[in-house]
């Protein structure tokens, strides 16, 4: 195990810190609330000289990703950091990131997307880029928020997956909360992330190569895309054995999800985020008093880890998936949407509920957990039939 | 006809105590009660910063949009209601940087309508980061080792662009900003009043004093001729350049830079603006044969 130093800091700082002691070549930002903490601090390593990056301040989101994207292509390492808005202003370049197969690395700060305008937590950003090709990880604390960063790089730059990754944490509670953080030591992350061996980059003069050429009616298209799918499915193991190598560097462990409670769960809560610790409590409280109660945490949302969801709830009499953000006229919200699916496969048939919460930042209280554990027990004893879409607390 | 008051039966404004901001909002107000406009005479528009949350301060029609989009969002509603006064109230991050593209195709498509610019060279709601009209070499949390790029000229642009009338006011001097406010919105095209208005607490380089000993009114300046585009253009190359300029050595000026009156506007291009949807829409029905089964 690698030495490390606890620390009190928010998220950002964290996020910061992490992307420092990755060493990026380039990181290209815009400020917006609430990631703004990320790049300003991640500006003074900069000015003080403790990161040779090349820091571009630029006049938008838009061209922020753009910027990553020239500097990829080139072959530098790039990582930047956005949420919300500004995120959903580089929507098309995220798919140019993912479809020219570059490995950036991006924090986002998860906001509600406009209208009405909200500075605050959900997830609609990030699930809004859910089909973008990005490798996508979320953080309940800024513990893992720090842990996925590094690892999210390791992962992007495997020259068998070379897709780019989103390290999600969530706005204000996570970015701004001062929370307790293991940090390593700069050796050892940069010993553990390596050096990046760009293929194909631009800068390469001995053997030049042009990105992003037209590749339409009858031009190779169609197999591109299969190609990122194929690396996304290659991306899952990767994604555990650096998991695994990092578990060992950190004393942390890691796994797409994590589970409490779940080896002998009659009721079980899917959660992502930062309100796992909501759902995890209330579940403990149960089972002080006789109830089944178990949750799966959803720590990478792409690839979807649906073989481990499947597994986890296994035998399970209700499951109820919280979704922090909305699928308009979908069944359920994004994420009930992946592990329903998951369960097609189940011998099986598990009642699943969509529950919509917390959306621009609105209250998770406890109450809430415990009404949602109360329903999926009396769809379980049979009293109650599995309902429509819950909008969880809303007034 | 409302009056200050009546524009200020909204919620309590949550800018900082001496915001630039305020100058700029009690100029506005004044301006609307002595052109002596209904409500439904006009509509602001705001982009997303401090400024925008003047949404919040204002009563009346208005419409807060995404970040740099004001402009072309009130474009739509200019065309949509050539009758309506449409009123954007932009920033300097806002209107200049992340929307900087609208505004330039504004100047040049001439659309009926007035753009206020919140300009105080900071990005205010970020709390302190540099801004596209930060003085170049300015450190903020952003740039710790100072802005490298050069200030966008938004008076410059404009005057370059083909904007028909381009102003600049100061929040330190409200009647003349009033004054600035009321010339604009009468302007029969595309009008821009860039606006000094300090951040007091996140721009502690462009403060108001700072303003108060550089800036120079142009109608005041001998010859000075706002038809003459070449001369507005001129007056427009006078910038703070240096962080450090004595205020003897650097003297900007306010007022009218440029009008041109009798412009082509774009709605003069657009002659189905003659009869828009919505007056065709609003056009009396008669409904006596459909009320006739309730007797």
């Amino acid at each position: 195990m690698a030495e490390q130093k606890t620390v009190a800091a928010t998220g950002n700082t964290v996020v910061a810190e992490a992307m420092r002691q990755c060493k990026p070549d380039v990181v290209a930002a815009y400020p917006i609330t609430p990631q703004t903490t990320i790049v300003e601090e991640y500006a003074g390593f900069v000015a003080k000289g403790r990161v040779h990056t090349e820091y571009v301040t630029v006049e938008s989101e838009h061209s922020a990703m753009s910027a990553c994207i020239g500097a990829s292509a080139a072959g530098a390492r790039v990582m930047t950091a956005t949420a919300s808005q500004g995120l959903a202003l580089m929507w098309e370049e995220l798919h140019i990131a993912s479809g020219m197969r570059l490995p950036i690395v991006m924090a986002n700060a998860n906001r509600a997307l406009s209208a009405p305008i909200n500075i605050h937590c959900d997830h609609g950003d990030a699930m809004g880029a859910r089909d973008a090709g990005w490798i996508m990880y979320f953080a309940e604390s800024a513990q893992e928020a720090y842990d996925n960063t590094i690892m999210a790089l390791k992962v992007a730059e495997d020259p068998s997956v070379l897709l780019p990754a989103m390290s999600c944490l969530d706005g204000f509670i996570t970015t701004h909360s001062i929370d307790r953080v293991d940090v390593l030591d700069d050796e050892s992350v940069a010993g553990f992330v390596g050096e990046y061996e760009p293929a194909n980059a631009l800068l390469d003069t001995d053997d030049p190569v042009s990105h992003g050429a037209f590749a339409g009616l009858g031009g190779p298209f169609f197999e591109f895309k299969r190609a990122q799918r194929e690396a996304m499915e290659a991306a899952r193991p990767v994604i555990t054995s650096v998991g695994e190598a990092y578990s060992q560097l950190s004393g942390r462990p890691f796994d797409v999800i994590e589970t409490f409670g779940m080896e002998d769960a009659e009721v079980a809560a899917v959660v992502i985020g930062s309100a796992s610790g909501n759902a995890r409590h209330i579940a403990r409280q149960l089972r002080a008093q006789g109830v089944k109660a178990g949750v799966v945490k959803v720590r990478v949302f792409r690839p979807f880890p649906y073989a481990e969801l499947a597994e986890a709830l296994r035998g399970v009499k209700a499951v109820a998936v919280l979704d922090r953000a909305e699928s308009f006229g979908a069944e359920g919200g994004p994420l009930f949407l992946e592990v329903r699916s998951a369960l097609y496969d189940a011998s099986d048939r598990i009642p699943v509920v969509s529950y919509i919460y917390g959306l621009g930042g609105s209250d998770v209280r406890l109450e809430l957990m415990e009404r949602m554990f109360a329903d999926l027990s009396d769809i379980a004893a049979g009293s109650a039939q599995p309902g429509k879409l819950v909008y969880l607390g809303a007034r | 006809m409302p009056t200050v008051n009546d524009f200020e039966k909204a919620l309590t404004p949550t800018w900082c105590p001496g915001c630039g901001n305020f100058g700029m909002w009690r100029a506005l107000k004044e301006a609307l009660e002595e052109l002596g406009w209904a409500y439904e005479d006009f509509a602001v528009v705001w982009g997303i910063g401090c400024h925008g949350n003047g949404a919040d301060f204002l009563n009346c029609q208005g419409f807060h949009t995404l970040h740099g989009r004001a402009l072309p969002v009130a474009t739509g509603i200019a065309l949509s209601n050539p009758d309506l006064h449409v009123i954007v109230e932009m920033g300097d991050g806002d209107g200049y940087g992340i929307g900087g593209n609208h505004f330039i195709h504004s100047c040049r498509r001439n659309v009926r309508m007035t753009a206020i610019a919140h300009n105080n060279q900071i990005y205010g709601l970020t709390t302190g980061q540099a801004s596209p009209t930060s003085d170049q070499f300015m450190k903020t949390p952003s740039t710790p080792g100072g802005v490298v790029e050069e200030p966008v000229n938004p008076v410059g642009v404009a005057v370059a662009q083909g904007a028909t009338f381009v102003a600049r006011g100061f929040a330190g001097d409200i009647p003349h900003l009033k004054e600035l406010y009321k010339e604009a919105v009468a302007h029969d095209g595309f009008a821009l009043v860039d606006v000094f208005q300090p951040c007091v607490t996140w721009n502690k380089v462009n403060t108001f004093s700072w303003f108060r000993d550089r800036v120079y009114k142009l109608e005041e300046t001998e010859g000075y001729d706002p038809t003459d585009r070449t001369m507005a253009f001129e007056q427009s190359m006078k910038t703070f350049h240096e962080l450090t300029c004595a205020p003897d050595e650097c003297r900007v000026p306010i007022g009218v830079f440029y009008r041109e009156e009798g412009s082509f506007t774009y709605q003069d291009g657009l002659p189905q603006l003659d009869r828009p949807a919505f007056k065709r829409a609003y056009e009396p029905r008669d409904v006596s044969e459909a009320m006739e089964r309730f007797g």
